[in-house]
């Protein structure tokens, strides 16, 4: 890897103002970061420790929510007493991803910016990618495209996003707090992420030297929730389909229901259209189908991938199936 | 004035190159040693040959921050600059920081015992405790275990003295080339102290992270099942 300058800085304030230069990164778990520097993908000149700031706490909030650190380990999260007992989508989705080692090191924050596993991405010798060299190209378009994105995709980008945590995220609305040169503020998950257009090396509307030090999850509609992942094997595996869902059932309906996807868009996908379909529905197999062929609706398949639209589909239905079972 | 790393009796500490940019594939054990000694084994190289003739340095890790040429990192006083490795305290003072936790272990203390297998968090051969929590070493940036306890599989148990874990895996015969026995064994230990279920379902889940070519899963299993047995007993 690359030579940088390493800083440990004490304080959130002083984290910012450090990592406001050109080339810094902030480093916590370093699960994705040190991967692709090891790999030459990421180059940062400056790497700012952020494992010592004081945000690792988990707390309720007064209104029935969660607070999260961004610091708090995906472990610690996923087997969190009150994330299993109301948010348990997020508990599944957080131990359906990576291994127990990276668990442990992985953090909320860090989570919600990991970055696609694309090879082409990850492979500096690999030829042109967008994402890694803006305005190259996009070698995955005509080439090894079976893992990659269906919706959300353009003619400059094409990969997926990889996160499981994110998906279960989505569907729980999280709200995403930022800290940076220019402030605070909060963004809802559901604009935190861009799709990738003609600038697919922006992902999200993070400015530089910004901070994520919390998030909020707002209590959720129901506990009847469920994250399903389909993948290659059982386990230590990105999805190629996943789904998160919270559906709130009264008398057999589907009173309201969120629904979010994984391994299948450019970005953790959120299905409005799905959830809008289902809305004040009988809870029944064939409302399911018909919700999943709404959300898959806008699915552009490649070369290698048409099989993730009936993959998707039918990860929908069964995750809807056992959510509000 | 910082303290020297502790070497065990059979250890010598030498003066190792940076990797080079160019260089980022993974390297076995007889292409890290200087190209002035030959291609001996490091095992062989350490028992068998002393001091005389090699450069054995005091300040091993300050060489490579002297080379880089990066400005002095903004530091926080309070933050400690050593980490323990299996009890004992090592000064991380000049230490570049792109060395990660696992080739500090290997290249710099010999702790050769963790392995390096596909070095991208893909495999778990590098399996350590910081802590008291398993990680991959090889993700783990050295400098970034400052202030915390490493223990390896050399911390776990000894010959004569093994952890039951360890004694379980010979036991069962939880292994066939042994290059991932020290990353699960790590696992295992671990894996008693986390809140997971009770079934063989669960222990497999819970050792995912592990990956053996050889194949051993269902003596690797039948190891964790009876320490975690008897530690419930």
């Amino acid at each position: 890897m690359n030579q940088f300058n390493y800083l440990h800085p004490a304080s959130t304030d002083q984290a910012v103002s450090s990592a406001s230069s050109d080339g810094s990164k902030f480093i916590a778990g370093g699960t994705t970061l040190v991967d692709l520097m090891k790999l030459y993908v990421e180059n940062p000149s400056t790497l700012v420790d952020v494992n010592d700031l004081p945000l690792a706490q988990v707390e309720s909030l007064p209104n029935g929510g969660l607070r999260v650190g961004a610091m708090v380990r995906n472990s610690d999260l996923a087997f969190h007493p009150t994330v299993k007992e109301k948010y348990a989508v997020l508990s599944e989705a957080l131990l359906s991803g990576a291994s127990p080692q990276l668990r442990n090191m992985a953090t909320t924050g860090g989570n919600l910016l990991q970055r696609t596993r694309c090879p082409y991405f990850r492979d500096v010798t690999a030829g042109p990618c967008n994402k890694r060299n803006p305005g190259t190209g996009c070698s995955a378009i005509d080439g090894f495209n079976r893992t990659m994105a269906i919706l959300g995709t353009s003619d400059h980008c094409i990969a997926t996003h990889p996160s499981d945590m994110d998906v279960a995220m989505t569907a729980l609305e999280a709200l995403i707090f930022i800290e940076g040169p220019k402030g605070k503020r909060s963004v809802p998950i559901n604009d935190f992420y861009k799709l990738p257009g003609d600038t697919p090396h922006i992902e999200n509307v993070l400015e530089p030297g910004e901070l994520i030090t919390h998030v909020e999850i707002p209590p959720a509609i129901s506990t009847k929730q469920h994250y399903l992942k389909l993948r290659d094997r059982a386990s230590y595996e990105f999805a190629l389909a996943s789904a998160a869902v919270v559906a709130r059932v009264e008398g057999g309906h589907i009173h309201s229901v969120r629904i979010a996807m994984g391994g299948v868009g450019t970005r953790p996908w959120r299905a409005h259209e799905a959830e809008a379909v289902l809305t004040g529905k009988p809870a029944t197999p064939a409302h399911f189908q018909a919700a999943a062929e709404a959300a898959l609706r806008g699915a552009k398949p490649h070369t290698e991938n048409a099989f993730k639209v009936e993959l998707a589909k039918r990860c929908v239905i069964r995750a809807l199936k056992v959510a509000t079972a | 004035m910082a303290e020297r790393p502790t070497l065990r009796d059979d250890q010598q500490l030498l003066d190792l190159e940076p990797l080079s940019p160019s260089d980022n594939s993974v390297t076995d054990d007889a292409s890290s040693i200087p190209s002035n000694l030959g291609r001996v084994s490091r095992r062989t190289f350490l028992s068998g040959l002393g001091a005389t003739g090699l450069m054995v340095s005091a300040g091993t890790f300050a060489l490579a921050e002297e080379e880089s040429g990066t400005p002095p990192a903004q530091e926080n006083p309070s933050i400690s600059r050593s980490t323990t490795i299996n009890g004992k305290s090592y000064d991380l003072t000049g230490l570049d920081p792109r060395v990660t936790l696992l080739d500090l272990l290997r290249e710099r203390i010999y702790f050769t015992g963790t392995k390096k297998g596909c070095d991208h968090g893909q495999c778990g051969a590098c399996t350590v405790h910081v802590n008291g929590r398993r990680v991959n070493s090889c993700l783990t940036l050295a400098i970034m275990t400052a202030g915390k306890e490493v223990t390896t599989i050399e911390g776990l148990g000894q010959p004569g003295n093994l952890h039951p874990m360890q004694a379980a895996f010979v036991e069962h015969d939880g292994y066939q080339c042994g290059y991932c026995t020290s990353g699960q064994i790590m696992s295992a230990v671990a894996l008693l102290k986390e809140p997971i279920g009770t079934t063989d379902e669960d222990i497999k889940q819970a050792m995912a992270g592990n990956i053996c070519r050889c194949g051993a899963y269902p003596n690797i299993l039948a190891a964790v099942k009876q320490v975690r047995g008897n530690a419930s007993a």
